[in-house]
């Protein structure tokens, strides 16, 4: 419990600087990097010809799907003929059609999800080539979509696609993930493109042991919050994730992009008001330097709402995990360290449920324990942190999707107590509303409707192995996993086939793309809207009180589209093992 | 559809620079950074004995000579496999992961109560109270390395009836290769079971 609370403020005070010097690439303004990157950036737009002026939302929309789509393009053609090219030492064959798409979906949506093994199915080439590209540019891509709809929440202009994605990726994917790495072949994860080799060990047999460009995979992994792994079995092999300290640096890097996000939006809300009061020719004296605001008045209460979802998560987590398995317990076992099935040694009951809670609610979706062996409640966490999917979430949507949230309450709230509904000064009326239930409406949609389909087609049954109401569970987690775009699994699911690779795919497709198109229509719409002046019938965002109703409204909703679900997988589940 | 054309080029291209960049330059720059930095850490961690790799230090193996400290059970045998089981084809190749048995599903009880009896079997000595949890299920990974300090104490009187070593000899063995908790705080304490039966293995002259 002590190294929960201390990894948990230790990341706090480490966040804190990224968080201000992303909030410094976002807004352009000074920084103490800009006499190096401002050249590399002017360069790269030189040498690829890009325009930098400012799009409208739709061009903006427009250049990020195009630039996504060519990248599926490259992408997949790599993985269709990877066994003849270069750096293949380990002599991996072609992947096939379903799973190709499958995996590139996935990896493009920042979901990486594997039905693959990476042991047996990449080469050196394609994890450096299309993975780890991938891994960079769909965390930019979910970066720069926040960007700009951040901006037209506040009434900016949205800015120019190209120009965020890559002053995310030179200014602090690129360099972060250096050093990351660095620290992570330091502490003993491999870099290196000799293939995997073979040892004879003591007793007189023989051993195989991976080997490969991991350490450079392993970094941007987290940085952007994506999560697939080098290897089958993820973080949780010694191999990605060697020591306690890897652990936490991996903890660590995979909450700094989605926290900076909110930490962003909250400064630049502040400046808004801040822009405001000089306008209206109030004392400066009285307004704080942005240097010392912490989050701003309404970053924090998203970040408190966010802060309140996540600890509830871990400590159910946490708790489960300790109580022990049933079936170990049914042995006669004493279970003094918790359910230690499919967990590691050197992590333990509270690393494992840490990093289980922070990579559903940061939606990376690495892991260093087995999802498909935890406590039914214990598996239960995650899954719900997926389908809210507003719990920090992946770099740049989980903001995305808070502030969606955010609309609905002001909205709910509005109506209950006969306030106008307004959010950062801008009126929400019956456009917005209509864009904002569409959007939440999206992500139970897929989620519900493809389990169920599974669970009526055969192709979509055979893939369950394990028996009860577990392997309902399964089925809920996988698409769960595919449309919050975390890629965590319950890996026990057979599910490299056409069905599972098919539904898959198109679930992490719409459950992206989807949102953003409706969420930067959204922000288009209230950009475009006048400010309107605070007065006695305005609900205040920034209060405590609305960090609390913002939760209860998340609760709300996920109670009423996913409860039964729940009720039938996971809970019926710890009924039965009377938990 | 000029002017599509035109920007799809310019997709095109950015695309093609991310690749270069961030999909060849960064993991060569860190390739060849660490090769000189941390040389042997980037290649794998491997032990040697006398002239011969034996070992990853991180990676854990399927240790069965009875003079030996036993790792967890392993999905995948820890890609352990000798020469007759390579051609029977019962080795499948490397791979990681685990079983994936659900606590409701009758085949991780089923799996668990075979563990307990080939280690009761193993250790007479043993009590069924005494038996650590983590000895007795599989990682998440089939390759974990560590076992917790009470797995590695309750093999010792195993080890010393099948060897030449004192009792305070194993003992000390493993607290020489117990890690620690960092700082008292990070962590969990545990035992490296790889460089453990190194050790051993020197002590009582296999190697």
């Amino acid at each position: 419990m002590l190294q929960i609370v201390c990894t948990l403020l230790l990341s706090m005070v480490i966040i804190m600087p990224f968080a201000l010097y992303i909030y410094n690439i976002t807004t352009k303004k000074k920084s103490f990097v800009d006499p190096v990157m401002d050249k590399v950036d002017d360069g790269i737009y030189r040498l690829f010809k890009i325009d930098t002026s400012d799009m409208d939302w739709k061009k903006y929309v427009c250049t990020l799907l195009l630039v996504n789509a060519c990248m599926v393009l490259v992408g997949y053609l790599i993985l269709r003929v990877q066994s003849i090219l270069f750096f293949n030492p380990n002599g991996i064959g072609n992947m096939d059609q379903s799973l190709s798409f499958n995996t590139i979906i996935s990896f493009m949506t920042n979901t990486n999800l594997q039905h693959y093994s990476g042991e047996s199915s990449l080469s050196y080439l394609s994890q450096m080539l299309v993975i780890i590209m991938m891994m960079f540019t769909s965390a930019a891509t979910g970066y720069a979509a926040c960007a700009a709809m951040i901006r037209g929440f506040l009434g900016k202009k949205m800015g120019n696609f190209y120009v965020d994605f890559t002053r995310i990726i030179t200014r602090f994917l690129l360099p972060m993930s250096f050093i990351v790495g660095l620290i992570l072949v330091w502490q003993g994860v491999p870099q290196t493109l000799y293939p995997n080799y073979t040892v004879f060990t003591i007793e007189g047999k023989l051993q195989d042991i991976a080997s490969g460009p991991i350490a450079a995979l392993e970094s941007i992994k987290h940085l952007g919050t994506n999560g697939g792994g080098f290897l089958g079995a993820n973080s949780s092999t010694p191999l990605e994730n060697p020591t306690i300290i890897t652990n936490i640096l991996e903890l660590f890097a995979m909450m700094i992009l989605p926290a900076s996000c909110v930490f962003t939006f909250g400064h630049m809300a502040y400046d808004k008001y801040h822009e405001k009061k000089i306008q209206a020719g109030n004392d400066l004296s009285t307004i704080k330097d942005n240097k010392h605001v912490w989050l701003g008045s309404e970053g924090r209460s998203l970040f408190t709402a966010m802060a309140v979802l996540f600890l509830i998560g871990l400590i159910l987590c946490f708790w489960a995990e300790s109580q022990g398995n049933s079936a170990v317990a049914a042995n006669g076992i004493v279970q003094t360290l918790g359910n230690m099935e499919g967990k590691e040694v050197r992590f333990g009951i509270a690393q494992s449920s840490l990093f289980t809670t922070v990579t559903t609610s940061f939606t990376t979706g690495t892991v260093n324990n087995m999802h498909d062996t935890l406590t039914p409640l214990g598996g239960m966490v995650p899954l719900l942190h997926m389908m809210l999917n507003v719990v920090f979430g992946g770099a740049g949507v989980g903001l995305m999707n808070m502030l969606i949230y955010a609309i609905i309450a002001v909205f709910i709230c509005g109506l209950m107590i006969g306030r106008t509904p307004e959010y950062l000064s801008k009126k929400i009326e019956g456009k917005e509303m209509k864009l904002a239930a569409l959007c939440i409406i999206i992500h139970p949609l897929l989620i519900l409707g493809f389990s169920a389909i599974s669970v009526i087609v055969p192709a979509g049954l055979e893939g369950i192995t394990n028996p009860g109401f577990h392997g309902l569970s399964q089925v809920l987690y996988e698409f769960s996993s595919s449309a919050a775009n975390n890629g965590s699994g319950f890996e026990g699911l057979a599910d490299n086939t056409l069905f599972w690779n098919i539904t898959t795919g198109i679930a992490m497709f719409f459950g992206r793309y989807l949102s953003i198109v409706i969420q930067l229509a959204i922000a288009n719409s209230l950009m475009k809207k006048i400010d309107i002046n605070e007065s006695v019938g305005t609900l205040k965002t920034n209060t405590w009180t609305f960090a609390i109703v913002l939760v209860f409204v998340v609760y709300i909703f996920a109670a009423l589209t996913f409860l039964p679900a729940l009720a039938l997988g996971p809970i019926a589940e710890a009924l039965t093992l009377g938990i | 559809m000029k002017d599509f054309l035109k920007r799809f080029k310019t997709a095109f291209i950015f695309t093609i620079g991310m690749c270069v960049i961030c999909g060849f330059v960064y993991p060569m720059f860190l390739t060849a950074t660490s090769q000189i930095f941390f040389h042997d850490q980037a290649n794998g961690s491997k032990i040697e004995v006398n002239g011969e790799v034996v070992a990853s230090e991180f990676v854990g193996q399927d240790f069965t000579d009875e003079r030996l400290f036993h790792c967890r059970p392993s999905a995948y045998n820890y890609n352990t496999y000798t020469l007759e089981q390579l051609e029977s084809g019962e080795y499948a190749g490397l791979s990681s992961g685990s079983n994936n048995y659900a606590p409701s599903n009758p085949a991780l009880e089923k799996r668990i109560s075979d563990e307990v009896k080939t280690f009761m079997d193993e250790n007479p000595t043993v009590k069924l109270d005494d038996i650590p949890s983590d000895i007795v299920t599989a990682s998440g990974s089939g390759l974990d390395p560590h076992i917790s300090v009470e797995a590695a104490m309750v093999q010792v009187d195993r080890i010393v009836a099948n060897t030449d070593l004192t009792n305070e000899e194993v003992i000390s063995l493993i607290e020489k290769n117990t890690e620690h908790k960092i700082l008292g705080i990070f962590g969990e304490d545990k035992v490296n079971i790889v460089l453990l039966n190194l050790d051993l293995a020197k002590e009582i002259g296999m190697i």
